[in-house]
């Protein structure tokens, strides 16, 4: 009697879960036939929420394409969970914000599915060196948005900004900064070629990075905190226990904008300028939508409203925005600026890991 | 975590075969679905570590021993140390302070126990990560506990207390506490008291009745929370990295960064394979220890005993 109860129950259930199981397939078919919707992964936190209410309904008003926003960690990060998901054959994102050093990583796999310029007709509006090429010339990303990493203080501590990068290695400054932990998105042996060795060809060699390591290693006392974490240093940078350091431009000055006694300063050797393409995962099944999408976000007027509302630098000739000279100022600078040495972070990434660590922790 | 399975080697063996077919079918999903769910991943990191690693990209399948090859280095060895000392240092320092805590915990009144015993857990409802920022938080100088030293008049200017060795300790501290205390807690509160009276009433002073007599006796409870602290915080990468100064970063700062950087999978597989191996000969070379003690305890009981009983 027990176990015929038991075994129906359990039938019952059984059915009750398919039962379940079915209604909620139907209406996921009926939502997708609803709209076509594209996954876009953008850096989550401030830089998403952004997207997520300035830029995106209004794209979907215009090309009823509904956006599903998910926030991705970092750009490697995020890359090692789109490389592995594309190698079963599914995207976590069709079209992801990636920054330049991850973009070259995941071309070794033809991770990014090559792009159409004819499909893409905005593209001329930018400048040429954002339209993202693998090596015979396949485009495989196209520039979103610009940011500078500045010298950052807090201005209760500094009451005069500093000037130049040379301030990291001023010995009054002891014990005071905070630097991003990793060579590859600090960026720091580049800030110190250009501040001490002005050299170009410095960091192609070994020789050259051990040499520029060695006065980069000049500044450790001077580091209260290696960061790998954004929060962490903006924390300490407004509260003023940790009064300097390097930062992004654009959430230093969102930070301001609120209150805070943070200034973000370009220095006389120019801020270091990286920049993030749009690229879209080869195992993405939207090409046709990520190709829309990529478009709209090329529009001049689109490119003016990023600078405005999130401070990023945009990727579109100046002469083609309705930026004042102010607003353009804000989120970016006339100086040359500091360019990344990519081929370096890329094709030496191990050995420079390796000699970049044992630097900084011994 | 790891509580249950050391009471249930308690469990006498007759209990365990005197199942029935039914039972040892419901016991059997669970274990198949522990095996899958740990032997699958871990062969799949095991395989990684030997793939091939592809400069400036990924990695490819393949055998080669070059990750492993990466280990013979004074840099390696130093990151090790120095991972085992602070996990080692945590463990110690979590156990001194549970024993006398779980020790006056028991003798507590009922709910002021079960008031303990409930914030203790709902720490480990905390994610490291809320962990990690307070503590950072408590141990700076513009928010943190130092301000109460100017306060009192102490110091002139606030301490600086984070990052450093202190704070990781701290904040690791925290994180294996409560694990010690629910291991700790059932042999302590199981200890005859009877014993500890005995040993005062022939005189004994407090500390060492306690000593002599109580951390004796609960030798094995010991051993296992320091075994579980110990692997626990061996484990953690967020409070190193957002407590310490790059000298105490651990390796498994270093394998996030390997994985989640650098995309080099196969590295940061092969560098967890060994600190899983180091730990695991560790955790059976202090098992052994523990064990090797307690006999030792055992017998001198059953020899005192047996030369009394014969004196009678």
């Amino acid at each position: 009697m027990t176990h015929t109860i038991l075994k129906n129950r359990r039938r019952f259930l059984a059915q009750s879960a398919a039962l379940v199981g079915a209604a909620s397939l139907g209406s996921g078919i009926g939502r997708a036939q609803a709209a076509e919707t594209l996954t876009v992964a953008t850096y989550g936190g401030y830089f998403e929420d952004s997207f997520k209410n300035i830029i995106y309904p209004a794209f979907t008003e215009e090309t009823g394409i509904e956006i599903v926003s998910v926030p991705e960690p970092t750009s490697d990060a995020w890359l090692i969970q789109l490389e592995t998901a594309a190698r079963a054959n599914s995207a976590p994102a069709d079209v992801s914000m990636i920054a330049q050093n991850a973009m070259l990583k995941g071309q070794s796999t033809e991770l990014w599915a090559p792009l159409d310029l004819e499909k893409l007709p905005n593209h001329t509006s930018l400048t040429p060196d954002f339209i993202h090429t693998y090596s015979d010339g396949r485009v495989d990303g196209i520039g979103a948005v610009a940011w500078y990493l500045t010298l950052v203080s807090n201005t209760d501590v500094y009451p005069e900004a500093p000037t130049s990068w040379a301030e990291l290695w001023n010995p009054d400054n002891e014990d005071s900064l905070g630097l991003m932990a990793l060579s590859s998105n600090s960026f720091l042996l580049e800030i110190t070629n250009a501040t001490f060795f002005k050299d170009p060809e410095l960091l192609q060699s070994e020789a050259g990075i051990e040499k520029v390591l060695a006065k980069l290693a000049e500044l450790k006392p001077n580091v209260a905190l290696w960061y790998r974490d954004e929060g962490q240093f903006q924390q300490a940078l407004q509260s003023g226990e940790i009064p300097m350091g390097q930062y992004y431009h654009d959430v230093a000055g969102l930070a301001a904008a609120d209150g805070h006694p943070v200034r973000s300063t370009f220095p006389i050797e120019g801020g270091v300028r990286d920049s993030g393409c749009w690229a879209i995962s080869r195992a993405s099944s939207k090409q046709e939508a990520a190709h829309t999408f990529i478009n709209y976000m090329c529009r001049p007027d689109i490119q003016a409203t990023l600078a405005r509302k999130v401070g990023t630098s945009p990727t579109v000739k100046r002469e083609l925005l309705d930026l004042s000279d102010e607003e353009f100022a804000s989120v970016s600078s006339a100086d040359t600026p500091i360019t990344p040495v990519y081929s370096m972070h890329n094709e030496r990434a191990d050995w420079l890991n390796q000699v970049w660590t044992e630097m900084v922790t011994s | 975590m790891s509580a249950p399975v050391l009471n249930a080697q308690q469990t006498p063996a007759a209990a365990v075969e005197g199942f029935s077919r039914s039972e040892t079918v419901t016991l059997a999903w669970p274990m198949i679905m522990l095996s899958v769910f740990f032997v699958i991943p871990f062969g799949t990191m095991l395989a990684v570590s030997f793939f091939e690693r592809v400069p400036g990209g990924f990695f490819e399948p393949g055998f080669t021993l070059d990750s492993y090859a990466r280990f013979i280095d004074p840099f390696f060895f130093k990151s090790l140390g120095m991972t085992m000392m602070i996990a080692g240092s945590a463990s110690l320092l979590c156990l001194i302070l549970a024993v006398p805590f779980t020790w006056t915990l028991t003798r507590m009144r009922h709910h002021h126990r079960v008031l303990w015993l409930v914030a203790l857990l709902s720490i480990l409802s905390l994610s490291e990560v809320i962990i990690g920022f307070s503590w950072s938080l408590l141990l700076s100088r513009s928010t943190g506990i130092g301000n109460i030293l100017v306060w009192l008049g102490i110091e002139n200017r606030a301490p600086k207390l984070s990052p450093g060795l202190g704070a990781v300790l701290t904040g690791l501290c925290y994180l294996g506490f409560p694990y010690a205390v629910l291991v700790l807690f059932p042999q302590l509160s199981r200890l005859d008291p009877t014993l500890h009276e005995a040993a005062r009433m022939l005189g004994a002073s407090p500390r060492r009745a306690f000593m002599n007599v109580v951390l004796p006796n609960i030798a094995k409870a010991l051993v296992a929370a320091f075994i579980m602290v110990f692997v626990f915080t061996l484990g953690a990468y967020l409070i190193p990295q957002l407590l310490g100064k790059p000298q105490q970063w651990t390796l498994p700062v270093l394998i996030a960064d390997q994985a989640l950087f650098q995309s080099n999978l196969p590295f940061a597989a092969a560098m967890s394979i060994f600190l899983l191996g180091v730990s695991l000969s560790l955790v059976v070379c202090v098992g052994w220890l523990g064990r090797s003690s307690q006999a030792r305890i055992e017998d001198q009981s059953t020899t005192q005993s047996t030369t009394q009983s014969a004196a009678s």
